[in-house]
């Protein structure tokens, strides 16, 4: 007689082969954190996107199988959180709140002038891959709208700022680290 | 879901009249089980609330004084005593309004072109709750649909987010590939990529669905709307469960089945081989007329003398897919000595063994609803998926009475479905399968035993042992996984209802005598205080296994048929609605019919039997008919007849000419056969019906009546009668209202949908009025057989083989439907990894199984979970000897470009299944 664990019987290849000695390290960190590999799965995709910068459907699947969890479930709780990427973005992320305060603060100027600066609107990227414009319903800083995030940056009061000059700290930054 | 809770009722106060409910219920269940009007769309009678669409707010007062109110959800308010409440209150219909205007922001005015038009949950709720003017005028959003495989059909733009396909889907049927994706205005229902959805149950969306998203694909591509439609009750014949079906025909095409409730059996859902498994009915092939063996048609009338003119000295073989009348009719036409039943050696056994477990007072063979109760099951050598699906969905739902107990320890009421969910997490009642390899209930299973057959025949003698020490031990070396096998002992002990499954599917008598010690083990460990029986269901193949089995001297097998005829000790046969090749090993087969001076075969459809057959006659469809049918609980059903055939085709009782009508056959099958003696309890009291009337198969607003025909001739043909039951081919007549006798397709003032089956049940979830239960035709005796001795090892080794079943191709009638066509996969042979590289074998390629007396070639199926000593035989639709290859084979790899490789061009690409092995 055998008994056959069921979690074993789908074991594929496709993952081990796929996330990184890195990956899988943080992802077994994770894991020990919870009791059901099911809450693992948000914790994953943000680890294979810090790595990769996005969620491919390469990662996707290889995430789900790594997991054990169902595909369909996991792109589910992909595509509910608007801060998993599932297409590619550039290498800075801008975060730019267009809900109430900042839209009173005037927000919808300060798109037009990031339009100016990087020829890009809501979901596009720059043709260098450097930025990427995403909107978000709000990030807590009201009182100094209208504000935006570049990468892990809070930058505030957008309506007296100057945006080339934000957004040539970042392409510095690229230039400085040899990127 | 209700019957676990408490029944007592209590008075609350609606709109200020005093109604009795049960406590315990939730308010929107009690207010439709009242026959009240009040819209939901997340609810479902069958998966409890979430409270998530706020469609069937109500306002809630604390007292008499209190004329302010609360308004509240209706499906999340448990009932109190006393409780007072208005649904007509202005407050909550504003309410109502808003919510149903928001859920209809996006969705497309699209009604005309949309299937579920007619019938849709979400126009009857939108009516009802007067949202009759759209006034958002802004950009809708819309959706990119998917390729969902060829049962159902994906419009998201129709989609209202009530959640119920998902929690269908994936909860209650435990599917994996369909899930809400995304957020807010933009939520997606679909897979993670196109391709045809994986679950047996894909096609109980179309139902589940308040509104078009998913429909049915094979209706789309022949539409009619559902008050166009001709219906009748009627039972799936797909396999020996019996769910009540409801069909619809126009044009004198069978278009579509959908589910018709049955508070005991089927419930709300079909699996997708009923729903979608009867196009064979109108299939260019069907036969239409006798014919000899030339080829040559013959007239109806001499065709059936010729019949009665060599019944004298026929032998005649029955059929399980055919009513009890039919098989009845022939067994009187050639005489019962003469009569023999239809099954294979290894399923006649089966049935001998289950019709005497039927019999046993110690057991109970339980109905889906009952299945559903249990809360610890043992599930024998069954691939129950693939041999009575419904009851694997009932299997499934048992394994959450764990979350129930736990629910009641917390006094959360079982309708609050994420509640009972969250506090169950992943604890389950236990589920143990005895089977071959890995199956699709592996998910909710505690454990799978996993062995030959042979291997889990000594398992479960062991476990019996184990269980009461009267039962026979197990000598040597049976006890593989002692350890396990207690614990399985333990669970099974201890459980409140336990349930053993076994069935004919396994085509090993020993695995069923195996669960008749098992539950008889349970039983003894019971002791005098509580002889209740024990739950041993026991599932039959085919809709008529049971009545065929009945109808039969125990004698009368097929093999001793074929015995009588190849030694010449009758002259004629009369093979009814049974390919015999597809029972028997093909050389005894040919012997017999080799022998035979004329052969006659009743059927539907060309098959290797008709093929050899001087005389073929050409018999009515399932819905062509009424015929009775008994399911593996010994369950007798009506299925009335839904529409004509204007071909020469009719019952086979017809052909036999020995009854004029139907109730005659049926009376004569109830009269000279002792287990039949309540087969007419089936049969409907109309007396009452005013002037002697009869009742409509067509709705109220059938249209084209005097139009359809009129491309043939102007002159509207007269009325087609139905002498044989109190259903008229017309719209004439008492429609079904909550009182009528009988009930095919549920219509309610302003309830359109099927969710009008509300208005029909005395409470949600209760018994219909016109449910026509059936009659439960077998009588257990007074004293309980005892323990059966373990089976000896008859020392032969090799490779055991057994049958793999497939929904989708297994069944015979249902494999030439061209929807059921697209899911099916080539024969194969399923072996494990070590026996595929031992005999040099990969996944695909084709491989030559040879038996005792037969070799054939098949694809081979490496799975990984499977034990190396067994192979396990689909034979799809092709030419196989599986009969012929006996109980032990031996494999090698078949050259890839014989005309037999080469012909299994479907491959396997169509199976789903977890352990497969992978390529490269």
């Amino acid at each position: 007689m055998n008994t056959v664990d069921n979690q074993l019987i789908a074991s594929t290849t496709v993952a081990a082969d796929y996330l990184r000695e890195a990956e899988i390290a943080e992802i077994e960190h994770e894991r020990t954190l919870y009791p059901d590999a099911r809450a693992v799965g948000l914790e994953a995709l943000k680890i294979v996107q810090k790595h990769r910068g996005w969620v491919s459907d390469e990662s996707l699947q290889a995430v789900a199988e790594y997991l054990q969890l169902p595909i369909a479930e996991l792109e589910g709780v992909a595509t509910f959180f608007n801060l998993i990427y599932r297409r590619p973005v550039g290498k800075n992320v801008i975060l730019y709140c267009n809900s109430v305060s900042c839209w009173i603060m005037g927000c919808e100027q300060v798109k037009d002038k990031i339009a100016g600066e990087l020829g890009i609107g809501f979901g596009e990227t720059t043709t260098d891959g450097d930025f990427t414009l995403i909107p978000v319903p709000c990030l807590g800083d009201c009182d100094r709208a209208p504000v935006m995030m570049v990468g892990p940056d809070q930058h505030r009061n957008l309506d007296r700022a100057d945006l080339g000059a934000i957004f040539a700290q970042y392409r510095e930054g690229r230039e400085q680290d040899g990127r | 879901m209700t019957t676990m809770t408490e029944k007592t009722k209590v008075e609350i106060i609606i709109d200020d009249v005093a109604h009795q409910v049960n406590a315990g219920g939730n308010l929107l269940q009690e207010c439709l089980s009242l026959g009240l009007d009040l819209p939901y769309f997340c609810w479902h009678p069958c998966m409890g609330s979430v409270g998530a669409c706020r469609q069937c707010a109500v306002k809630q007062y604390r007292n008499e004084d209190d004329r302010d109110g609360l308004l509240t959800m209706a499906c999340m308010t448990p009932v109190q005593p006393g409780a007072r409440i208005s649904i007509a209150d202005p407050q909550a219909v504003d309410f109502r309004a808003g919510v149903i205007e928001s859920l209809m922001i996006s969705h497309p005015h699209d009604c005309p072109v949309c299937e579920e038009g007619g019938e849709c949950h979400l126009q009857d709720m939108t009516l009802m709750s007067g949202h009759n003017y759209r006034r958002y005028d802004k950009k809708k959003v819309t959706h990119r649909n998917q390729y969902l495989g060829p049962f159902i059909n994906h419009e998201m733009n129709r989609c209202i987010t009530c959640y119920r396909c998902v929690r269908f889907y994936s909860e209650y049927a435990g599917g994996v590939d369909l899930a809400a994706q995304a957020a807010h205005h933009h939520t997606y229902f679909g897979r993670h990529e196109e391709g045809a959805l994986e679950s047996e149950f894909s096609g109980n969306l179309v139902e589940v669905c308040p509104t078009g998203v998913f429909t049915d694909k094979v209706f789309s591509e022949r539409y009619s709307r559902k008050w166009d439609l001709q219906t009748a009750p009627s039972i799936c014949t797909g396999c020996g469960v019996g769910c009540n079906t409801a069909p619809g025909e126009r044009y004198g095409e069978l278009r579509r089945i959908v589910n018709r409730y049955h508070s005991e059996l089927n419930g709300y859902f079909l699996c997708d081989r009923g729903r979608f498994g009867t196009g064979y009915v109108n299939h260019a092939e069907r036969l239409q007329q006798p014919q000899d063996a030339e080829g040559k048609t013959l007239d109806a009338e001499t065709a059936a003398a010729r019949l009665r003119e060599i019944a004298g000295k026929a032998i005649a073989i029955g059929s399980p897919r055919a009513g009890n009348e039919a098989n009845h009719a022939l067994r009187r036409l050639v005489g019962e000595t003469n009569f023999h039943g239809g099954f294979s050696a290894a399923e006649q056994a089966c049935m001998d063994e289950i019709a005497a477990l039927a019999r046993d007072p110690a057991f109970h063979n339980p109905s889906v609803r009952e299945i559903e109760q249990a809360d610890a099951v043992l599930v024998l050598g069954e691939d129950v998926t693939n041999t009575a699906p419904r009851i694997a969905l009932a299997l499934r739902q048992s394994v959450r009475n764990r979350a129930y107990e736990l629910a009641d320890s917390a006094k959360i009421p079982h309708w609050q479905d994420a509640a009972v969910r969250e506090i169950a997490q992943r604890e389950r009642s236990p589920l143990y399968l005895f089977v071959n390899g890995a199956t699709r209930l592996d998910d909710v299973a505690e454990a799978n035993i996993i062995d030959t057959p042979s291997g889990l025949a000594r398992e479960a003698f062991a476990l019996a042992h184990r269980i009461h020490a009267d039962a026979p031990p197990v000598g040597g070396d049976g006890e593989g996984n002692a350890e396990q096998l207690a614990r399985i002992a333990e669970q099974l002990s201890a459980a409140k209802r336990p349930l053993i499954v076994a069935g004919a599917g396994s085509g090993q008598v020993e695995l069923i005598r195996a669960a008749g010690n098992i539950a008889r083990a349970l039983h003894k460990r019971r002791g005098n205080g509580g002889q209740k029986p024990v739950d041993l269901c026991l599932l039959t193949g085919e809709v008529n296994s049971m009545g065929l089995h009945l109808l039969t001297r125990p004698e009368n097998s097929l093999a001793a048929a074929l015995d009588k005829l190849a030694n010449g000790e009758a002259e004629n046969l009369i093979v009814l609605e049974n390919d015999l090749y597809r029972r028997a090993p093909h050389a005894r087969v040919d012997a017999a019919l080799n022998a035979v001076k004329t052969t006659v075969a009743l059927d539907l459809l060309p098959n290797r039997t008709t093929a050899r057959a001087d005389l073929v006659l050409p018999v009515a469809a399932f819905s062509e008919q009424q015929a009775t049918y008994v399911n593996y609980e010994g369950r007798a059903q009506l299925a009335w007849q839904v529409h004509r055939n204007h071909s020469a085709a009719r019952p086979a009782w017809q052909w036999t000419g020995e009854f004029a009508h139907f109730r005659e056959a049926l009376n004569d099958c109830a009269a000279s056969a002792p287990a039949m003696a309540r087969l007419a309890e089936v049969l409907p009291d109309t007396s009452h019906l005013p002037g002697g009337g009869k009742l409509p198969r067509q709705p109220e607003r059938y249209s084209g009546r005097t139009a359809m025909k009129a491309n043939l001739n102007v002159h509207e043909p007269k009325q087609a009668q139905d002498p044989d039951s109190a259903l008229a081919f017309s719209m004439e007549g008492v429609p079904a209202r909550r009182d009528a006798t009988l009930l095919a397709s549920p219509w309610a003032p302003q309830w359109n949908s099927n969710q009008s089956i509300s208005k029909f049940q005395d409470e949600i979830n209760g018994p219909l009025r016109q449910g026509h239960g059936g009659a439960l035709l077998l009588k257990r005796g007074a004293g309980g057989a005892g323990f059966h001795p373990v089976a000896e090892t008859d020392g032969t080794t090799g490779i055991e083989l057994a049958p793999a079943w497939q929904i989708f191709g297994s069944e015979e009638l249902s494999a030439r439907s061209e929807a059921i066509r697209r899911r099916m996969t080539d024969a194969y042979v399923a072996i494990s990894p070590e026996l595929a590289a031992g005999h040099g074998l990969s996944h695909g390629a084709a491989v030559n199984v040879r038996g005792e007396n037969a070799s054939v070639t098949v694809l081979a199926c490496v799975r990984g979970s499977m034990p190396a000593g067994v192979a396990t035989l689909h034979a799809s639709d092709r030419d196989i000897d599986f009969h012929g290859l006996g109980a032990r084979v031996s494999l090698a790899p078949a050259a890839g470009d014989t005309p037999a490789a080469q012909a299994l061009d479907r491959g396997l690409g169509e199976l789903i299944v977890s352990d497969l092995a992978r390529e490269g």
